[in-house]
């Protein structure tokens, strides 16, 4: 089969690997029909995440066409179109037995701080990813499920991360309605979690970043307000101004690792490596939110340290919440939103690139080239 | 202000939010909300039919977290440990928890000499590693590579430069130690 694999730092290519094979009585195999290049993926691709592998194959968002199924599966038929959570997860656990399914601790030797998610390095379990023909899915029973008649297979496909985790974003701000809810980032998890910030009764929802196009997309898309951060001296100022002086309720970071607006800060974690990442949204959070008000954080970390000013998070007693999403546990009420024409995942997508021209993709999304928000992986057409 | 009680009144009111935004405020309730409490136990059953899964047959020694009481049921089998990569990972997971910074720098300066053992051993294939293909510098043409960047505020512009010399940076300097080498055995050869 073709599949992506990393090759190093900012080198990736497509090449032919063996067919998954089924390893567990509980295993599927299942033929990718649509994958997605995730933000978080490019931590990988830029050398982020220790022990990402030279030859491992990324891809924690897809859909596909169930191919094989083990020994044990009863939910699954051969020939089903299902959709996959990122998450790895077993069901049973102490964790996902209180549905902290992205906690699971059955399927992660590498690590205990963190679940199983495909094609996300060792550090989460080594499972090779969907960015392929062919990936193998562990807990058949549990993860996957069948995409209903009524849903477009890219909007299935914006629900197994990005719109889960935004939604989820929003849940863990604990939003009171008229609450004024900042989302630092306009890429997809922070364009979703504006949008469900107002389904949770915002009153106002403020989304920053520096990249216009994205900034329009969350005018549009997500109905907020936007600020550019080039464009005031001190975000944080332009933050307490805006709520005049309060800060906000709840401050979403939907950046993560890489963020931008200090340049030692960048430099030192997504050049260097020496922080588990880039802690400028989180610090701009702790200050921009008001005192005793919830930061809710759904950009990704690395295991590494980063330098977060704790101390002033302790002194305006806010509250920080974060998990990786339990994605399933988002479905059945976002499939209601989506039917009810809520919430239109698929509007964010922006390229569809063949599985071919994979290195192509990881540098137009990487180098924000031609207005990239979301670019789509299709295997069957390379 | 919050040197007063009041809370700061929205700009516009629930009608008008109900208006212009579809859906606004479905989910105020936090009932409503899947997430909410973080831990629940009335979930649906999450399809497992096991108390414990059975275990995956480990083919080969399975490198874990020391901070895990056994290897756990089902685990990823891609990219198993291998060369001399293998040996400084398989030594950050066997004596280093996760709450050890040697832990992961180890498993950092694995992961870069892996990349060193694969490229070189690439070169030994029939397929090299090739960075202008690689790293897809060649979709610049077609995707707006000026107007994208430039024109425009991009705080990112600041640093871009640097990721050129960070993919080649290695390379010229393994390039020049390896002349520099060759240089010395050459000149002594003749001497």
């Amino acid at each position: 089969m073709r599949a992506m694999v990393y090759r190093g730092p900012y080198k990736v290519r497509t090449e032919e690997k063996d067919i998954p094979r089924i390893e567990h009585p509980n295993d599927a195999i299942v033929k990718v029909t649509r994958a997605a290049i995730c933000g978080s993926d490019l931590h990988l691709y830029h050398g982020m995440m220790p022990d990402t592998r030279i030859g491992h194959t990324f891809g924690h968002e897809f859909i596909g066409i169930v191919h094989e199924v083990g020994s044990s599966v009863q939910n699954l038929r051969v020939g089903d179109r299902v959709m996959v959570p990122f998450n790895v997860y077993c069901g049973s656990c102490y964790f996902c037995a209180r549905g902290l399914y992205s906690n699971c601790h059955n399927v992660n030797p590498n690590a205990t701080a963190v679940g199983g998610i495909y094609g996300y390095s060792h550090t989460t379990g080594g499972y090779d990813g969907g960015q392929a023909e062919f990936v193998r899915v562990p807990f058949a029973d549990v993860g996957p499920q069948v995409i209903p008649d009524w849903m477009d297979e890219e909007d299935a496909l914006m629900c197994t991360d990005a719109l889960s985790t935004g939604y989820f974003g929003a849940q863990l701000g604990d939003i009171t309605p008229g609450d004024t809810v900042v989302v630092l980032g306009a890429g997809p998890v922070g364009l979703f979690a504006a949008k469900s910030s107002w389904l949770m009764g915002a009153g106002r929802v403020i989304v920053i970043d520096h990249l216009e196009y994205r900034l329009e997309k969350a005018r549009t898309f997500a109905h907020a307000e936007t600020r550019n951060f080039l464009e005031h001296d001190d975000i944080v100022v332009e933050m307490k101004k805006t709520t005049d002086y309060l800060g906000a309720d709840v401050v979403i970071d939907a950046v993560g690792a890489e963020a931008d607006g200090n340049l030692i800060q960048h430099i030192t974690s997504a050049k260097f490596k020496l922080q588990g990442g880039s802690p400028v949204a989180l610090n701009w959070a702790i200050d921009g939110v008001r005192k005793g008000g919830t930061i809710s954080v759904m950009g990704a970390y690395g295991p590494l340290f980063s330098a977060v000013k704790f101390g002033d998070a302790l002194n305006k007693g806010l509250t920080l919440r974060m998990n990786q999403a339990p994605v399933k546990r988002q479905w059945p009420r976002l499939f209601e939103h989506i039917r009810n024409g809520y919430l239109t995942p698929s509007d964010i997508i922006t390229h569809r690139i063949p599985l071919e021209h994979i290195a192509e993709g990881y540098h137009i999304f990487s180098s924000k080239l031609d207005d990239c928000i979301k670019p789509v992986i299709i295997p069957s057409e390379s | 202000m919050p040197y007063t009680a009041q809370k700061p009144e929205p700009p516009e009111s629930p009608d008008e939010l109900r208006a212009r935004i579809p859906g606004w405020g479905v989910d105020a309730d936090p009932a409503d909300r899947p997430s909410v409490p973080k831990e629940r136990f009335d979930l649906p059953p999450t399809g497992a039919h096991w108390e414990f899964p059975e275990r995956q047959e480990e083919l080969a020694p399975r490198e874990r977290s020391i901070e895990h009481a056994m290897l756990t049921p089902v685990f990823g089998t891609a990219q198993p440990l291998s060369g001399l990569s293998g040996l400084i990972r398989r030594r950050a997971y066997d004596r280093y928890s996760e709450g050890q910074l040697a832990h992961w720098l180890l498993l950092v300066l694995g992961d870069r000499v892996d990349a060193v053992e694969n490229h070189l051993a690439s070169f030994a294939t029939l397929r090299p590693d090739n960075p202008i293909t690689e790293t897809g510098v060649l979709s610049e043409p077609g995707h707006r590579p000026i107007s994208s960047r430039f024109g425009r505020k991009r705080a990112d512009l600041k640093h871009m430069w640097m990721d050129p010399f960070l993919v080649a940076g290695p390379w010229i300097a393994g390039g020049i130690a390896v002349a520099v080498v060759a240089s010395k055995v050459l000149k002594r050869s003749r001497g």
